[in-house]
């Protein structure tokens, strides 16, 4: 049975800042996606060809789907950006995730009586700490866009209510909830990607021929779902943030 | 004891999720029986319900595996 470790596995250090194997897919992810950029921005033309068409064609879906959230066509092409980025920088790396030789290409290191092995890549978002930096990225992005909003004072009533005792409480819970969408947020991504790494590596112990197929198939479902759900609720948290008021 | 913990956590945390996303699952389907025409808005917002009740289900898995690993 091989070693499942629950966080990332640490690979070495630059100026006493540890680099673990996920970060390493992680700043491959960026790399890939800066890239990508780039080259689509310099072949960017007024007369569409085949697959510029079809990224024009994705984007104006994805917009219409903003719209219905957020009903403005305005609001959504100011929070779009936020949104399209954290959609394709968690549906990249975790399809990155899938790929063979990450997870089984390392070096063996020998503890004593057992060798483990340090592989070099791991789904980055079987860690932790990468879930957690989103979540953390996103809740913050929410609250500023609600304050520049409705304003600062506007929105921070919503936690500081000092009308009534009733008011008061409930913004103690909305302050809550602004803590738990944190938690939500990290551990839906984080316990999603490193379940489907477990049942890949188990059900590849246990059969490894055609029978881990069906599994990817469902990973690569799983990563592009999570990957939208992570989105849709930071689109839809933003929506209700910079809600005006209206009663 | 802490492989009798393990179990009970995926037995009993698993409960809750499998009741929602049957009703998630049965009411979706009526809604596009009844409306075939939104089929695709029912299932969008269908496979987002069921990813959220999905992740109750997922917190109960990282806790055992939390468990069973660290």
């Amino acid at each position: 049975m091989p070693k499942i470790s629950i966080k990332a596995e640490h690979l070495f250090s630059i100026f006493g800042f540890d680099v673990t194997n996920s970060l390493v897919l992680a700043f491959i992810t960026a790399l890939i996606l800066i890239i990508l950029g780039i080259i689509f921005k310099r072949n960017i033309r007024l007369m569409p060809g085949r697959v510029q068409n079809l990224l024009e064609y994705a984007f104006e879906e994805m917009l219409n789907l903003c719209d219905s959230v957020l009903n403005n066509r305005e609001k959504t092409e100011k929070y779009f950006p936020l949104v399209a980025t954290i959609f394709f920088f968690v549906l990249i790396s975790n399809w990155l995730g899938l790929l063979p030789g990450v997870g089984s290409l390392g070096i063996l290191e020998v503890h004593g009586e057992e060798s483990i092995l340090i592989p070099f890549f791991r789904a980055p978002a079987a860690d932790l700490n990468f879930t957690l930096a989103i979540a953390l990225i996103s809740v913050i992005a929410i609250n500023i866009f609600g304050i520049v909003a409705v304003g600062a004072v506007t929105h921070f009533k919503k936690f500081f209510n000092f009308k009534g005792p009733i008011q008061f409480f409930i913004g103690i819970l909305e302050f809550i909830s602004e803590i738990a969408k944190i938690i939500s947020f990290s551990f839906r991504l984080f316990g999603n990607v490193f379940a489907g790494e477990v049942l890949l590596i188990i059900i590849a112990f246990l059969l490894p021929f055609i029978a881990p197929l069906p599994f990817l198939f469902l990973e690569i479902f799983v990563g592009f779902i999570q990957a939208f759900v992570f989105a849709m609720l930071t689109l839809v948290f933003v929506a209700i943030a910079t809600l005006e008021e209206s009663h | 004891m802490k492989l009798l913990a393990i179990g009970a956590i995926m037995a009993i945390g698993t409960i809750g999720p499998a009741i929602a996303i049957g009703k998630i699952g049965s009411k979706g389907a009526e809604a596009i029986g009844r409306n075939p025409e939104a089929a695709s808005k029912v299932q969008t917002a269908m496979i987002l319900a069921i990813a959220f009740a999905e992740a109750i289900a997922i917190y109960a898995l990282v806790v055992a595996l939390i468990l069973k690993f660290v």
